[in-house]
């Protein structure tokens, strides 16, 4: 039992983290109906914002997270401004194409700076309590507390402020929305900035958490974190993060109860059984198709 | 219009009338393809190119198998695929095997089309299964269905003792001659290219255009993306065969999605619903990989960089969704023409 509530305290803090990253892929969709396949190296990128800020200016915590935030935020409203506007009248798979390239070029360029694996220096003090034989960490009470701050604060932000509502209208009808004095760039720049620096955060506690990080963390946890965005029913902001809570749990329960090189092969065997029941996902509404 | 553009546009169209009469002369086509052949057998035997630039040229061809067959459902079906490094895994593990365990090793050479064929095979019963969800789920979905195949098919050989888990096979023989990349690259483009304009082949386009429109005007749709399945996991088992016996190793690491984002990179470099952009991608994807080596790590920035530019500025890739004309059949050349001199009469009036 007491193993079983260990063990759900892990899933809750990787779920957290997978669906930080996965409300990056989600917004993006729900926007611009385009998988934004550099995202999970966005997160890897605020990972190595985190190693270097906190390397070789010594800042704590809260500064480094809001240093890598920002940071990464700009470089995703960066991308979107060079690689993604000029596409967005051309079809649907080159914008894609153009995400898969621009990931292999944040990998590449830190790859460049950093060929080895790094080690993040802890900025948090190692403080952990037992509650009735379940240890729980400081770490751990951040990233859940956190992750769930942050959000809340992107569901505040998206159902109660203009820009969300902004954001929710274009996601709805991006032709006749600009023509009501909408601002079409301006809103789709605020959600590329909002949804990496959700990614970057993820990478700042997931370096926190698993502190040696190479340039290609990215790609498998990115995949994976997508993964449970289209669990959830991709485009839908709650489903994102039901659905990486989802991921978390099934792959800490894999790997507490059987052999751990059978997590992958269980949740996405998982995942695939869940696909053929629910084909949009927990949330996902299947969008009415015309000829 | 003066002089000058005249005798410009003169001088174009005797070239284009000149390169007309090479491209439709498909006589040229069997000569060519003898040639070739006898080249694949006589550079490996008298070492007329440098042996680093003959394996270049086997890579050329494995990459050209997966690029025409991941294109026929990414390109000509319009679906998203990103897990084709799966179907290589199984294709690659069932020829090393087959190698390695099952026939007997003094025969093993004279097996290996045997092998290459059982292993397309495999590939293709798997794909068969990974077919049935497409029924169901399109676009996004379907690429997380793709993407979760190939991670499984990754973890269950990971979980598999017997055939070496995450260390690999090491030290299967090498079996994949020039003549034989070159005799399967044919055979796959050839069957690639049949299939297309056979009236399978237009179920596919039609189902990229529209796919419930396709399915009122009675395509079986189900049957289609079922045998377009089976068809590209087939050459893709195929060039995982071939591949296997020309690294001599392989692992899982070997086919991660890093492998299939190569092989998209491949088909959308080239063009999306060509053949010939196929063989273009794959063909400059592996040679320019290979020539900006002396980079080091610099290589890994440009060619991602070449990609966004490509895109940004071909959003269709090289050959966007136009044909090389051998690969088209006559009637339709034929109906092609009709239509271009039918669409130039106003303009010819007007000039």
């Amino acid at each position: 039992m007491i193993y079983i509530l260990q063990q759900s305290l892990n899933a809750l803090q990787l779920g957290s983290i997978y669906a930080l990253i996965a409300l990056g892929y989600t917004m993006v969709y729900g926007i611009l109906t385009m998988i934004n396949f550099a995202h999970g190296d966005l997160f890897m990128v605020g990972a190595f914002f985190c190693f270097i800020v906190a390397t070789f200016f010594k800042l704590p915590f809260i500064p480094t997270l809001l240093i890598s935030m920002i940071g990464v935020g700009l470089l995703g409203v960066t991308i979107e401004r060079v690689a993604y506007r000029p596409l967005r009248q051309a079809p649907r798979v080159s914008a894609v194409i153009t995400a898969l390239g621009v990931g292999i070029l944040l990998e590449s360029v830190m790859l460049v700076i950093y060929p080895y694996p790094q080690s993040v220096p802890t900025l948090l003090p190692n403080i952990t309590w037992t509650i009735g034989g379940v240890t729980i960490s400081l770490l751990q009470i951040i990233i859940i507390l956190l992750s769930l701050g942050l959000m809340l604060l992107l569901d505040f932000i998206v159902r109660r402020t203009m820009v969300g509502m902004a954001m929710r209208a274009i996601s709805w009808d991006k032709s006749v929305v600009p023509l009501l004095g909408v601002p079409l760039n301006l809103v789709i720049s605020a959600t590329f900035a909002l949804g990496t620096s959700l990614g970057a955060a993820a990478g700042v506690m997931y370096s926190q958490a698993f502190p040696v990080i190479d340039p290609y963390m990215g790609v498998l946890i990115g995949w994976k974190a997508f993964i449970s965005a289209v669990v959830g029913g991709i485009g839908n902001i709650r489903g994102a993060m039901i659905g990486g809570f989802i991921l978390g749990g099934v792959e800490i329960m894999v790997a507490a109860f059987m052999p751990s090189t059978y997590r992958d092969f269980v949740a996405f065997t998982l995942l695939l059984i869940l696909l053929i029941f629910r084909p949009y996902g927990i949330l996902g509404q299947p969008r009415p198709q015309k000829v | 219009m003066d002089a000058q553009t005249v005798e410009k546009r003169n001088w174009r169209s005797r070239i284009g009338q000149r390169w007309d009469a090479i491209a439709e002369n498909r006589r040229i086509l069997p000569v060519l393809l003898v040639v070739g052949f006898l080249l694949s057998f006589a550079i490996p035997q008298f070492t007329l190119i440098n042996p680093y630039y003959q394996l270049i040229i086997m890579y050329v061809g494995i990459n050209i198998i997966l690029a025409t067959s991941l294109n026929l459902i990414n390109g000509y079906m319009g679906e998203f695929s990103v897990g084709h490094a799966g179907f290589m895994a199984v294709g690659a593990y069932t020829a090393a095997l087959l190698t390695m365990k099952v026939f007997p090793s003094n025969l093993v050479g004279y097996l290996f089309p045997l092998t290459i064929l059982i292993a397309g095979s495999a590939a293709a019963l798997v794909g068969l299964v990974v077919a049935i969800p497409s029924f169901k789920t399109r676009g996004d979905y379907l690429a997380i269905v793709t993407l979760a195949f190939n991670m499984i098919v990754k973890s269950v050989i990971e979980n598999i003792e017997a055939i070496g888990g995450p260390r690999g096979i090491p030290g299967i023989d090498r079996l994949t001659t020039m003549p034989w990349v070159f005799f399967w690259t044919v055979l796959a483009v050839w069957c690639m290219r049949n299939f297309i304009y056979s009236n399978f082949g237009r179920g596919v386009l039609s189902i990229r255009e529209d796919e419930i429109a396709s399915d009122l005007m009675s395509v079986n749709t189900r049957q289609v993306k079922l045998l377009a399945f089976v068809i590209s996991s087939f050459f893709a088992g195929v060039a995982g065969g071939l591949f296997a016996h020309l690294l001599q190793f392989i692992s899982p690491r070997v086919f991660d999605i890093l492998k299939s984002t190569d092989i998209l990179i491949m088909v959308y470099l080239g063009g999306i619903g060509s053949i010939a952009g196929s063989i273009l991608g794959a063909t400059i994807f592996t040679v320019l990989l290979e020539a900006l080596r002396p980079l080091g790590y610099y290589r890994m920035i440009l060619m991602p960089l070449l990609l966004i530019f490509l895109m940004l500025y071909r959003p269709r890739g090289i050959m966007g969704l136009r044909e090389f004309r051998w690969f088209i059949p006559s009637y339709e050349q034929i109906a092609i023409r009709l239509w271009r001199q039918k669409k130039e009469v106003p303009d010819a009036s007007a000039g």
